[in-house]
């Protein structure tokens, strides 16, 4: 089937679902397609784009990611913008494949056309962010939809990744969870710019928001950033304080449009995919490399030579061979 | 495109042939029946032999899996029934994804299906009927079967 | 009774020990060996070669069996059990128009059936009127569609309400099937204390395993508790909740799951009654369970017999009854659905009377034996027919309901009942320390311990562990005879026509001031955190529809989305 990119991306623009899911399923996987088409695509989206809020939504499995966005895409919904959800879940090592089970609680703004919501899978070697992630978001952001949500896998990495290319970043806590000591001691809280409180409902929920609006003002006075991350209470599935909290996302939007920070974070997640993408490609290059060494990782096996001595002079070799190349 | 150098990664197409899309399934519950045993059982199987699994739970309307299918990009619809009522729904999921030029998209369904409407389904343009006591292992050789098909 | 003694003194123990130790070194001498490396039940406990007095020396009998119809039950709730009446024989059926369920209702009493059960439709089921856009195709498919007291009225036309029990399998919606149960006896003349059957009305196990659920775990609690306070008050005869798990069990959970979580519900259901200020002698012996049986019998038997006893256990110790009848575990069964197969189906005669084996010695109250071609379609009268003379040739030819509990003091039976029990408090006490059932569905474990073991399940027959006949092993050529079963068909279109215009003349016929008021009142009295049953009650008899009343209480109560755990 011969893809006319020009076509492709025109149709999707006029907001397609299959020309926008097809240009997603490029972006997120390269080798899908011809070359010359990809970069085609890739670069008129690119262009296009910029102009999306992008929103990270972090935290613990179970706190309800799913639901909270839902809430929020029914709010923005009514002022008639356009959503795009990509929904991160875990790959399993052993056969590549991933269970997506996070559209679940978003499945009754399926039927609307301008909620546009995409299941993707951590699919990386590394533990950060994938390629696909990144890139999902230049297509929904090229494609003109006014607003980008990212939900984490709410483990490791990929948590901490997701404020390199995020706009604003939200943090969700349940109370009782041990989620306080939990994001003092991931660092959560150095960068998240709200944190929400969800299941207010429940009586523990008191206690815990006061430790939250602790600890906050204390970052606060550290002075670690203008914007004064802020603290929420909301019960997700009752749909109470979302009104509050999608005030206060307005709020640091302008705020970021303000202080001209709005374009350089995606200057910011532009450069940082390119990373993720060396990253990749430097690690697999280096693990065939390896592959070649097998006799000096011997000898280290053999404790002749000491692991760092041994592996440093591994990369020597490797750089040496990139020289060889050229 | 050549991403990086053959003689340390190998060819170009087998450096591209990583970035392939992994297949993907939308496996749902369709109709008004909870009993979602079978379908979380084959999901997870699923999800074992390398298929990205979007689960999309209990109760859905033939309108939500399509489009869910068409946003996520799928190569297969499975649909898991228990509630009798597959003759009025499943051909409604198949109309729609005539509807939307999707035709490509296949449609398996698995569940209380007497042999009957089996081959009825399989006429009107399902692809494949599980019925109860298929074995999980033909399941999965069936749907990777017609990802093939469907990629050729 | 204080005595502490075990069957068998210490003397005879250590000389039977040693006997044992010779005899199996004598086995392995002849040169026995077993077809199968291990031998385990379908719970994962490990059984073992024989069992003797050794596996059961610990066993005080007064203390832990007792004699039927004494604490701690384990042997029956009753003195003389089916010597005195046997079980009751109620088989589940419903389908199509409530005119179709009638008739099927006559045919099972004219061929003796003894209890009525209801089934009804999906769009019943989640409290939504045939012509809502989500009814589409569901009307009248897996049960009776009863969205208006109407309905109820033909279902029991010509059928005498004051003389038939009736169960009804149905959960959020149950204050309104209810409502249009007891205006329906009412208006035949049958006065309230003639009023017997029961309302399913488990709100949690929704959550847990059949899954149709309506409102969050907290509302959905209230309202099942709101009925039982309501029967309580005006229904002598009624049994308000079927603490059921059969759902579970069907969902894949074993049988020691399915014992721990259904009692682990029951808990919570005693405890929001006792928040109300009730006695627990004074609620207790109404409430009543339900559970499957499986083919695997003898495990199936010491699940009933630990269940008895660890109810009662939990009653006496726990929550401080003094009443027998509090302490009481009554219950009904239904042979597992799962374990039948669609191919070769009349295999499942075989296989249902084996359930109903178990049931029947492990002292159920009430049966539903399935129908051979349930794995398919809704069963035929033919099937049904056949279902219900299983029961009949047990109960009647076998001999096995002349004596109570006879497997008791079966060192086997014994043993397997008290690792049953062991086995199953460890998942009560876990559930405990989470803070009770809701925490704990809020929190997914007992969704996630069901997925877990029916994916495990599904493995062991994949893998061969598990042999079933016709399926995995012993696969020969299918006869012409057992292709193409005869199977029930449901005209849904048809239905659906007929109940929604059924539904259409209610809303047209009634009186409009009364029943907008009554779902005003409704509302209210919900809002304020009330009893909802008398007001159900007055719109279901002001001819507010299913559909309309459940939609009231939605917009207050909100509605669930379930996590998913794989």
């Amino acid at each position: 089937m011969r893809i006319d990119a020009e076509e492709l991306f025109e149709r999707a623009l006029k907001g397609d679902i299959r020309s926008i899911s097809r240009i997603l399923t490029i972006a997120e996987f390269p080798g899908e397609i011809d070359p010359e088409i990809y970069r085609g695509i890739v670069k008129r989206v690119i262009k296009n784009g910029g102009r999306a809020h992008v929103i990270g939504v972090t935290g613990s499995p179970g706190v309800g990611k799913s639901t909270l966005i839902s809430k929020l895409i029914s709010m923005y919904r009514s002022r008639g913008e356009r959503i795009g959800v990509i929904t991160i879940d875990p790959t399993s090592p052993f056969s590549r494949g991933s269970f997506m089970g996070n559209r679940i609680r978003m499945q009754h703004h399926s039927q609307d056309p301008n909620v546009f919501i995409r299941s993707t899978a951590t699919r990386g070697v590394s533990g950060g962010l994938s390629i696909s992630t990144v890139m999902l978001v230049e297509v929904f952001d090229g494609l003109g939809f006014d607003r980008i949500f990212i939900e984490s896998v709410g483990v490791g990495q990929i948590d901490v990744d997701i404020h390199n290319i995020a706009h604003t970043l939200i943090n969700v806590l349940i109370p009782g969870a041990g989620d306080d000591i939990q994001l003092l001691k991931a660092g959560l809280m150095e960068i998240g710019d709200f944190y929400v409180l969800n299941k207010a409902d429940k009586p523990e929920s008191e206690q815990m928001f006061k430790t939250l609006r602790e600890i906050l003002e204390i970052l606060q006075n550290q002075g670690l950033s203008d914007w004064k991350p802020k603290a929420y209470k909301v019960s997700a599935v009752l749909g109470t304080g979302i009104e509050d909290l999608v005030k206060g996302l307005d709020e640091h939007r302008e705020y970021l449009m303000k202080t001209g920070s709005f374009g350089n974070i995606v200057s910011r997640r532009r450069k940082y995919s390119a990373k993720i993408i060396l990253r990749h490609l430097l690690e697999k290059t280096l693990e065939n490399y390896i592959d070649r060494e097998k006799e000096y990782l011997d000898r280290i096996a053999l404790g002749e030579i000491d692991p760092f001595t041994g592996s440093v002079e591994i990369f020597r070799r490797f750089v040496r061979e990139i020289h060889r190349i050229r | 495109m050549i991403l990086y150098s053959e003689e340390l990664i190998g060819s170009e197409e087998s450096s591209l042939r990583e970035y392939r899309k992994i297949p993907k399934i939308i496996v749902a519950k369709l109709g008004l029946d909870g009993h979602d045993r079978g379908a979380k059982v084959v999901a997870r199987a699923l999800r074992d032999a390398g298929f990205e699994v979007v689960y999309t739970g209990i109760r859905q309307t033939p309108e939500m899996i399509v489009n869910t299918a068409l946003q996520e990009d799928a190569d297969v619809i499975g649909i898991s029934m228990l509630s009798g009522s597959h003759m009025t729904l499943v051909p409604m999921v198949l109309k729609l994804l005539k509807d939307n030029g999707a035709e490509d998209i296949k449609v398996v369904v698995g569940g209380t299906i007497p042999p009957d409407d089996a081959e009825k389904l399989k006429e009107m343009g399902v692809a494949e009927v599980f019925p109860p006591d298929t074995p999980l292992s033909y399941i999965v050789k069936r749907i990777k079967e017609l990802v093939e098909e469907r990629r050729k | 009774m204080d005595y502490s003694f075990k069957v068998f003194n210490r003397e005879f123990i250590e000389i039977l020990s040693s006997i044992i130790e010779a005899w199996e070194k004598e086995k392995i001498e002849e040169g026995y060996r077993d077809r199968k490396k291990s031998f385990e039940t379908e719970s994962g406990i490990p059984i073992k070669n024989v069992y003797t007095p050794l596996d059961i020396s610990d066993q005080d009998y007064i203390q832990q069996l007792g004699m039927p119809g004494q604490y701690p039950f384990t042997r029956g709730i009753h003195y003389n059990m089916y010597r005195g009446r046997v079980w009751t024989m109620r088989e589940f059926s419903g389908f199509g128009t409530p005119e179709d369920t009638n008739r099927r209702f006559k045919y099972l009493i004219e061929h003796g059936e003894t209890g009525l059960s209801i089934a009804f439709d999906f769009p019943t089921l989640l409290g939504i009127d045939p012509d809502d856009p989500r009814a589409y195709g569901e009307v009248g498919v897996v049960g009776v569609s009863v969205p208006t007291l109407n309905d109820m009225e033909v279902i029991f036309n010509g059928i005498n309400m004051g003389e038939v029990t009736t169960n009804m399998t149905i959960n959020p919606p149950a204050p309104v099937m209810l409502s249009f149960y007891v205006a329906t006896a009412r208006s035949q003349g049958v006065p309230d204390e003639k009023i017997g059957g029961t309302t399913q009305n488990d709100q949690l196990k929704e959550f847990i395993a059949q899954k149709s659920w309506v409102f969050p775990p907290q509302p959905a609690l209230k309202i099942g508790v709101d009925l039982i306070e309501w029967s309580i008050k005006n229904l002598p005869k009624w049994n308000p909740i079927s603490i059921s798990g059969y759902h579970i069990y069907e969902a894949g959970a074993t049988a020691v799951e399915e014992l721990a979580l259904t009692l682990a519900d029951g808990i919570e259901y005693v405890r929001e009654m006792i928040r109300r200020g009730y006695k627990v002698d004074d609620f207790a012996h109404r409430l009543s369970f339900f559970f499957a049986s499986g083919v695997q019998v003898f495990e199936h038997v010491a699940k009933f017999r630990a269940a008895r006893r660890m109810w009662a256990k939990i009653m006496k110790e726990w929550f401080g009854a003094t009443k027998k009848r509090s302490m009481w575990l009554r219950f009904h069964t239904q042979t597992s659905g799962v374990e039948l197969t669609a191919l070769e189906p009349y295999n499942n005669i075989i296989r249902v009377t084996l359930q109903a084996l178990a049931a029947v010695l492990g002292g159920t109250q009430s049966l539903h034996t399935n129908a051979f071609d349930e794995a398919l379609a809704l069963p035929t009268e033919f099937s049904a027919k056949i279902a219900l003379r299983t029961q009949q040739i047990l109960a009647y030819e076998s001999g096995i309901a002349d004596t109570v509990d006879p497997l008791g003091g079966s060192y086997y039976i014994e043993w397997l009942t008290d690792r049953i029990e062991e086995e199953a408090w460890k998942i009560i006490y876990k559930i405990e320390e989470m803070g009770g059932m809701i925490n704990a569905i809020e929190k997914g474990y007992p969704q996630s311990l069901i997925t877990e073991s029916a994916y495990r399940k599904q493995k062991s027959i994949e893998e061969m562990r598990k042999i079933v006949v016709g399926v995995n092993a012993f696969k020969g050529e299918i006869l012409e005879e057992e292709k193409r079963i005869p199977l029930l068909k449901i005209d849904e279109e048809k239905v659906r026509e007929q109940q929604i215009q059924r539904v259409r003349r209610v809303r047209s016929e009634r009186d409009p001031a009364k029943w907008r008021s009554s779902l005003l009142e409704l509302e209210r009295a919900a809002m304020r955190g009330e009893n909802i049953m008398p007001y159900v009650y007055n719109a279901a008899i002001s001819r507010a529809t299913l559909g309309e009343i459940m939609g009231t209480l939605r917009e207050i109560y909100g509605e669930w989305s379930e996590p998913i755990y794989l």
